[in-house]
């Protein structure tokens, strides 16, 4: 079957299969930070937004993204980088199997809820799983970033 | 791993019905519990083109359509508003908001899944289903029925005035219930009827009501926390718990009564006037 999708911006017309997921669709295209960790919707690795909304591409029939909007980390690179910098500084991270997807889901948090509580970060960020860290890094990285913000992209240190 | 050789986004009901009395087709929800099953499915048939995303607000209910995610219900403000946030409370810890931003209630409640959060809440709302070929049902009716080739099309809450609370105990945060319990007093002052509902025991929710006497006395606070505590308990002894790989009948049996006690303490903190 044909579908039109706009990814990262551009706009594609592809031939898929009826039981693609987008995933493999996204990959295919080249956006290989979009990864499976789990194949049971529990990771978050694999998370894209679909018009704007966080998703699990893992989960999701590409035909059903037929005439959407997906972005992957590919298409958000400088907000990625941005607050990516502060999960580098805090060394959050072990092996960053799980980054992008995290990443992806923060991005989604700080544009749905511009100032967080630690509470409502970990209710957010509860489906974006890492098996190396106690999340303790990833948490101060995002508190950082979020101090950065409010002082209008002035460094906190 | 599931196969679809083909892909239907269906344009009307009554097609998506016809297509869907064949075995070998299938309703697609969400697509998350279907997705871990090993099965060849010949005809997806898609609803998201039907316009049944949307939770309407009348006089008298909500109307829910059956593709509304998981996370639209946690942030609909009047209907949280309505069940003094258990709704909010019910889909909060299911996995992650991406995959709530897929799982849909049509899904959740079609399939009577024992684990489900979301049937254990509605159960405690005066819920109807509408189906397709079947009309409109209680909840309550539904969730005794076998699954068959209808179509869940919408999901009714009346407006009945209430007062709901839902607490669930877990392994992990975002794990499947070990047990869901809700409870809800609900109607007017003069026919006021109460009700507890467990879920993941681990089969199907049930509902069980509580004396009418019993409600008089939580409405009006006259409960002591002792009292409270063995009325729980009684009404934990009529659910019929069983064991799996998650936790022991009688391990749920104690987590009932301790959280039905907690339950309806909020209901009664809460004043108990509906």
């Amino acid at each position: 079957m044909k579908v039109k999708i706009v990814l990262n911006g551009k706009t594609r017309e592809d031939e898929i299969n009826s039981d693609q997921l987008l995933i493999d669709y996204v990959r295919s295209h080249g956006c290989y930070s979009v990864k499976r960790g789990c194949e049971t919707s529990n990771c978050g690795l694999c998370t894209v937004f679909l018009d704007g909304k966080p998703i699990l591409s893992c989960s999701l029939l590409t035909a059903r993204a037929d005439g959407h909007r997906v972005e992957t980390l590919e298409g958000l690179q400088k907000e990625a980088e941005e607050f990516g910098a502060f999960v580098a500084d805090q060394g959050a991270e072990q092996c960053g199997f799980c980054n992008p997807g995290m990443i992806m889901n923060a991005i989604a948090l700080f544009r749905e809820n511009p100032d967080p509580s630690e509470e409502e970060i970990k209710e957010y960020l509860a489906g974006n799983l890492c098996r190396c860290s106690g999340y303790e890094g990833q948490l101060r990285a995002i508190k950082q970033f979020l101090e950065y913000r409010r002082r209008g992209g002035e460094s906190c240190e | 791993m599931l196969k679809i050789k083909e892909y239907v986004k269906a344009e009307s009901l009554e097609q998506a019905y016809e297509l869907n009395q064949k075995k070998s087709n299938c309703i697609l929800g969400g697509m998350l519990w279907l997705k871990m099953s090993d099965r060849t499915v010949q005809k997806a048939i898609d609803l998201s083109g039907l316009g049944l995303d949307t939770i309407e607000e009348t006089e008298d209910s909500f109307s829910i359509g059956c593709m509304v995610t998981l996370r639209q219900l946690e942030l609909h403000p009047r209907l949280n508003e309505w069940t003094n946030g258990a709704i909010r409370d019910c889909v909060k810890d299911i996995v992650g908001v991406q995959f709530r931003n897929l799982a849909t209630i049509g899904g959740s409640i079609f399939g009577r899944f024992g684990f489900s959060d979301v049937l254990t809440c509605f159960l405690a709302l005066d819920t109807y289903v509408e189906l397709y070929q079947s009309g409109v049902i209680p909840l309550e009716q539904f969730v005794g029925i076998k699954r068959d080739r209808d179509i869940l099309v919408r999901i009714i809450v009346k407006k009945t005035p209430v007062k709901c609370v839902y607490m669930t105990h877990r392994n992990a945060k975002t794990d499947f219930p070990v047990l869901a319990c809700a409870a809800a007093l609900s109607g007017q002052t003069d026919n006021c009827r109460g009700y507890v509902v467990a879920g993941a025991r681990p089969g199907r929710a049930i509902r069980i009501e509580i004396g009418t006497e019993e409600v008089m006395r939580l409405r009006k606070g006259a409960y002591t926390k002792e009292d409270l505590r063995s009325l729980a308990a009684g009404l934990a002894k009529d659910i019929l718990m069983d064991s799996n790989m998650r936790a022991s009948a009688e391990y749920r049996s104690h987590l009932a009564e301790v959280l039905l006690f907690r339950c309806l303490s909020t209901l009664q903190e809460r004043g108990g006037e509906v």
